[in-house]
Order: C-alpha cells, then sequence, then structure tokens
C-alpha cells in the first residue's frame, strides 16, 4: 500500500526516512521505559535478590540461600494459605463467570432502559473497594446486620457470615462476585457485540430454541472472549486484598488468611521482608502457572 | 437465508412447503417471542438488584440517625433524611484533609501517567514494538504487594516514607501501564495518512505527534485518563503502607474509621459515600468511555 501512494521516483527516499523515522519513534517510550524500569522491574529484581536473604527491617541481613523457599515448603501456614487461596478462586471465578455470561447475553438484546440497567450493573465495580467493604461488614453484623434481617422475613435462621471459619470464605466469595461479575459481564459482552448475525437469522428460521442459539451458536463464536474473561477474574481473585483485607482481616483465626493476607502479615506485620519476598515469588509462580494452564485450555479447544 | 432464497427463485413445486412452514410457526414463535421478553426482563432483573439494593442500603445507612440505624427491624427509608452524619464525618475527623491527599495523589499520578504513557503508546504503536506489552501484562499479573515490599525499603532508606511522594510514585505502577494500553490501541487504530501528510509538510515527527496524532487521540486519552484517575483512587494497599498521619487518601482513612468507632455505623457509611461518591459519578457520566476502555483491555488496578 505504502509503494502505491508513493510516485515511483520518491519510494527510495521515502523509504530511507521512514525507517529514519522508526528508529527515532523509540524517543517516545524513553521517558515511561526510565519510569516502568525503576517502579516495576527494579522491584522485582530487588525482590529476587531480598528472597535470599534474612532480611529484617530492623537488624542485619544474612545471606541464607534457599533457606527461605525451603521454609516455605515446612510452612503449615503458608500452606493453609495456598489451599484457601485456591477454594476461594475458584469459587470466585466460577459463580462471577456463570452470572456474567448471562448478563451479558442479557445485555446483549435490546430492551428499554438498558444504558441505565448496565450503568447500574457496574457500579460495584467502579466504586472503591475499601468503602463498599465497610458496608458488607455493617450488613453482616450478627444483630444489627440487615441481611439477618431479611433472612428472618423469609423464615430462615440468621447466618454467621463472616463470624465462623466454615462461612467465611462463601462469604467473601458472594462479595467478590457482587463486585465483579460486571468485568465478566462488559468482557464476554464486547465479543457478543462483534458477532455475525446471519447464524441467529439462519438459526430461528430452522426453530432453535434460545438455549440451543446460546449453546451451539454464542458459546462456540465467543468461547475466546469467555477464556480471556476467566483468567483476568482468575488473576484477580488470587489477588483479592482489600475486601478481605477490610471485612475479616483474614479471621476468625487464620480461616480466611489467604496468600495474600499472609503475605502482608509476613512484610509489614513481623517485618520479615526476606521471607515475604520468597512468597511474593511462589505467589507469581501459582499465578502464572494457572494463568498458562487456562490458556492452554484455550488453544485446545481451538484443535477439537 | 439459502431456503428463502431457494423458495423464491427455486422450483415450482417447493414454494408452498416453504410458504406453509411459516404460517404455522407464527403462534408458538410469537408465544415463545414474548415468554423470552419476560424472561429477559426478569433477568435483568435479577441481575441488577444486588447493585442497586446494596448502594440504596449505603445511602439509607449514611441519611439515617444513629437511632434508625441501630434499630430493629432495620428502618429501610431514612424519615426524616438527615445529613447529620456527614457534618460529624468532616466536623469531627480530618476528612477535608484526607481529600486534599487523594486529590494530590490521585491527580498527580494520572498526570504524570499521561505525560508518560501518551508518547509511549505512541512509540510503541509506530515502531510495532509488541513485546513491550508483554511487560504491561506482567504488571496486570503481578500482585500490588510484590512492588510494595521493595519499594517501601527504599522510601524508608531515603527517608521519605509519609510524604506525598512515595505514594504518587507507587501509583504508577497502576496508572502508567492502564494509560499505555489504551494509547497503543487508539494510536494504532488512527489512520496514518493524516501524520504522514504533516511528516511530507515538513513537520518533525515531535510536531505530528503533538498537533496531530494527539489532538486525533483525544477520546483514547480520555479514556485513559478516566481509567488512571480511578484506579489510584480507589487504591488503598499502596497508602495503608507508604502514608503518613497527614498525608492519609480516603480510603485509608475510612478504613481508620472502622477500627476505632466500630458502633457509629452513620457516620461510617457517611465516609464510605463520600469516599465513593466522585467514582460513582464518574462512572454514571462517562460510562461510555469507561466501558470502551474496559472491554478493550480486561482491566482493573491493584
Amino acid at each position: 500500500m505504502e509503494a502505491s501512494l508513493a510516485p515511483a521516483a520518491g519510494t527510495l527516499g521515502g523509504s530511507r526516512s521512514r525507517r529514519n523515522y522508526a528508529r527515532r519513534y523509540w524517543m517516545f517510550a524513553v521517558p515511561a521505559a526510565v519510569v516502568v524500569a525503576a517502579v516495576i522491574l527494579f522491584p522485582w529484581i530487588f525482590t529476587l535478590v531480598m528472597s535470599v536473604f534474612d532480611w529484617k527491617v530492623s537488624g542485619n541481613i544474612y545471606f541464607v540461600g534457599i533457606k527461605n523457599f525451603v521454609h516455605l515448603f515446612e510452612d503449615s501456614r503458608f500452606q493453609w494459605a495456598v489451599i484457601r487461596t485456591l477454594y476461594f478462586t475458584a469459587l470466585a471465578v466460577i459463580f462471577p463467570m456463570i452470572l456474567g455470561i448471562w448478563a451479558a447475553v442479557c445485555f446483549a438484546s435490546n430492551f428499554k432502559g438498558r444504558g441505565l440497567a448496565r450503568t447500574l450493573f457496574i457500579l460495584p465495580m467502579m466504586a472503591t473497594p475499601v468503602a463498599i467493604a465497610l458496608v458488607w461488614t455493617m450488613m453482616f453484623h450478627p444483630q444489627l446486620g440487615v441481611l439477618n434481617y431479611l433472612l428472618s422475613v423469609v423464615g430462615l435462621p440468621p447466618a454467621s457470615w463472616v463470624y465462623q471459619a466454615d462461612t467465611v470464605i462463601p462469604t467473601l466469595v458472594m462479595v467478590e462476585t457482587w463486585q465483579w461479575t460486571p468485568l465478566v459481564m462488559l468482557i464476554v459482552l464486547g465479543g457478543i457485540a462483534g458477532l455475525p448475525v446471519d447464524p441467529y437469522e439462519a438459526a430461528i428460521i430452522d426453530g432453535a430454541s434460545g438455549w440451543q442459539m446460546f449453546r451451539f451458536i454464542t458459546v462456540p463464536m465467543v468461547w475466546p472472549f469467555i477464556i480471556v474473561a476467566a483468567v483476568m477474574r482468575m488473576i484477580d481473585a488470587l489477588k483479592t486484598f482489600d475486601t478481605i483485607f477490610v471485612i475479616t482481616n483474614g479471621g476468625p483465626g487464620t480461616s480466611s488468611e489467604t496468600i495474600n493476607m499472609l503475605l502482608y502479615q509476613t512484610a509489614f506485620g513481623y517485618y520479615d521482608l526476606g521471607y515475604a519476598s520468597a512468597q511474593v515469588l511462589v505467589f507469581f509462580a501459582i499465578i502464572m502457572v494457572i494463568s498458562v494452564g487456562l490458556l492452554r485450555v484455550r488453544r485446545m479447544e481451538r484443535w477439537q | 437465508m439459502t431456503d428463502l432464497i431457494d423458495a423464491t427463485g427455486g422450483v415450482a413445486l417447493k414454494a408452498p412447503t416453504m410458504l406453509r412452514k411459516p404460517v404455522r410457526a407464527v403462534s408458538p414463535y410469537r408465544l415463545r417471542r414474548a415468554l423470552g421478553r419476560i424472561g429477559l426482563y426478569l433477568s435483568v432483573i435479577f441481575l441488577v438488584s444486588p447493585a442497586i439494593l446494596f448502594f440504596f442500603w449505603m445511602f439509607s445507612l449514611a441519611l439515617k440517625t444513629e437511632l434508625a440505624n441501630t434499630a430493629y427491624p432495620p428502618v429501610f427509608i431514612p424519615n426524616p433524611p438527615s445529613l447529620v452524619n456527614f457534618i460529624k464525618v468532616f466536623a469531627e475527623n480530618d476528612f477535608l484533609g484526607y481529600t486534599i491527599n487523594s486529590v494530590i495523589v490521585s491527580f498527580s499520578a494520572t498526570g504524570l501517567a499521561l505525560l508518560l504513557g501518551v508518547p509511549a503508546g505512541y512509540g510503541i504503536a509506530k515502531t510495532k514494538a509488541t513485546q513491550a506489552a508483554v511487560l504491561i501484562l506482567i504488571a496486570r499479573v503481578t500482585p500490588g504487594l510484590s512492588y510494595l515490599i521493595p519499594l517501601f525499603l527504599i522510601f524508608q532508606w531515603l527517608g521519605m516514607l509519609g510524604g506525598y511522594a512515595p505514594q504518587i510514585i507507587t501509583h504508577l505502577v497502576l496508572t502508567v501501564p492502564i494509560v499505555v494500553w489504551v494509547m497503543i490501541g487508539t494510536f494504532e487504530a488512527l489512520p496514518v495518512e493524516l501524520e504522514e501528510a504533516a511528516l511530507v509538510d515538513g513537520c518533525t515527527i515531535w510536531q505530528a505527534f503533538r498537533h496531530v496524532a494527539v489532538p486525533l487521540a483525544k477520546p483514547g486519552v480520555v479514556v485513559g485518563m478516566i481509567l488512571s484517575f480511578i484506579f489510584s483512587w480507589n487504591n488503598f494497599i499502596f497508602g495503608v503502607v507508604l502514608a503518613g498521619r497527614t498525608t492519609r487518601t480516603l480510603p485509608v482513612a475510612v478504613y481508620n474509621m472502622l477500627t476505632f468507632e466500630q458502633i457509629s455505623w452513620g457516620p461510617l457509611a457517611a465516609a464510605a459515600l463520600v469516599v465513593t461518591a466522585p467514582v460513582l459519578l464518574l462512572t454514571l457520566l462517562m460510562q461510555k468511555e469507561i466501558v470502551a476502555g474496559l472491554t478493550a483491555g480486561g482491566v482493573k488496578g491493584g
């Protein structure tokens, strides 16, 4: 296209100057690259270094080799945190995915008040997490909380919400689902919006039901978007911090202590930065392994 | 579709059967359509009501007196609504100061991110250096806490802890990647002809960027700006660790209210509402831009 635009005589000069430009366009990225190196890359390298030291905020720093990592694999508190994180993440991916895909299908069709409904629907995701976590905390209150009152209205016994070890994680998953279903909806809706209409017209003529159209047209065609949404949701669920920190701070006991909560405790409660850095690296490895695993699922679906 | 074409231009024998089919299908089809409509509305109500009820309850708590907030059964509609909680929040805490802190941190982090990220997005889009996007993805995957540990240590060594600078610098971790991400997409979608014309007319590439590309990319800049502001405003964890008593941002201040006065729900809800109100307003006013930006990247801060 470039060749056809430029007159024949000017082609050589044009391409040469364009090549020079290409080199100079790098200059635009230099300031950002410096900042990214300082605040993103450098912390990464520093974390790698700290992870092989016994590094307390106050006191001496000793080189300990892989001792932090060995300790990590013997530390049952960390292992439980990993198990809890995986349990929380599994639930906090499944529910928002189901509801989010459902919502995307709804918001893809035209109806009165769609714009307003969609705006209201995405508010939980945009609102300040600390602020909403505070309101949830008040709603979970055993005696004065509105949720237990609502349960009593429909004749159910009061629930223990975040005040008992066996209900705390499902309750936090509920908050997470409430908050992050909209992001799944937006990503999947982006996929549905780009679909052609002909397959649906053909399916309607052939007498397909709504479910059949969803199952055999929508799902296969927006599958890449569904996988992206699942990966995003999973990364965010693994990293959940604000809501758990405010609502339970890992409690009662350690029954909602996820990796991120333990990480905060280790780093800024006990100021054991070396051990915390080792935890960061293992945490990051877990995130990467699961993300790559999910992306492989996407590729396998394509092969079939 | 092909069946229809067959029916109109095809064999005469086939035509009657094709005509009869829709006639028989009409009434069940209409019924199903009506049922589908009802199902759609019920689904939307079911899906949207948790958000509506939650924010309704937040407003209700904030606008009720302490007596109504601790009543059982709960009072749902404040009667009469009172602003006493909001007055209390600003009178008993330095909430005005915290608001100013939040504004300083979020505006600086967003402004710097635009200064750095808009040219960077341009450079990356022009050189087609998609490897750079990988770095942004890594930033997206990494938990915020992992930046915080090394940065905390460095700010402590430099004696900067408690000031605005550490918070602003750390917020760049959130704001620069999102701006770069949005701008790469925006500049890649721009037509190159106008810039090429400017270059042919003797503009430097900086002038072409400044006077041609940036004005054209304004919608993208707005999207990047809004998202980076929201991510920065909502951020809690960086402030908890890095802020001092007087440089606390709103999310940190409201969290401290929870730990210090657990029982007074009205002021707490009012404070929570003050913290999140700017973001909610932005979402209501700019929802088209926000949706566009979020669907493009599938992104979230923190």
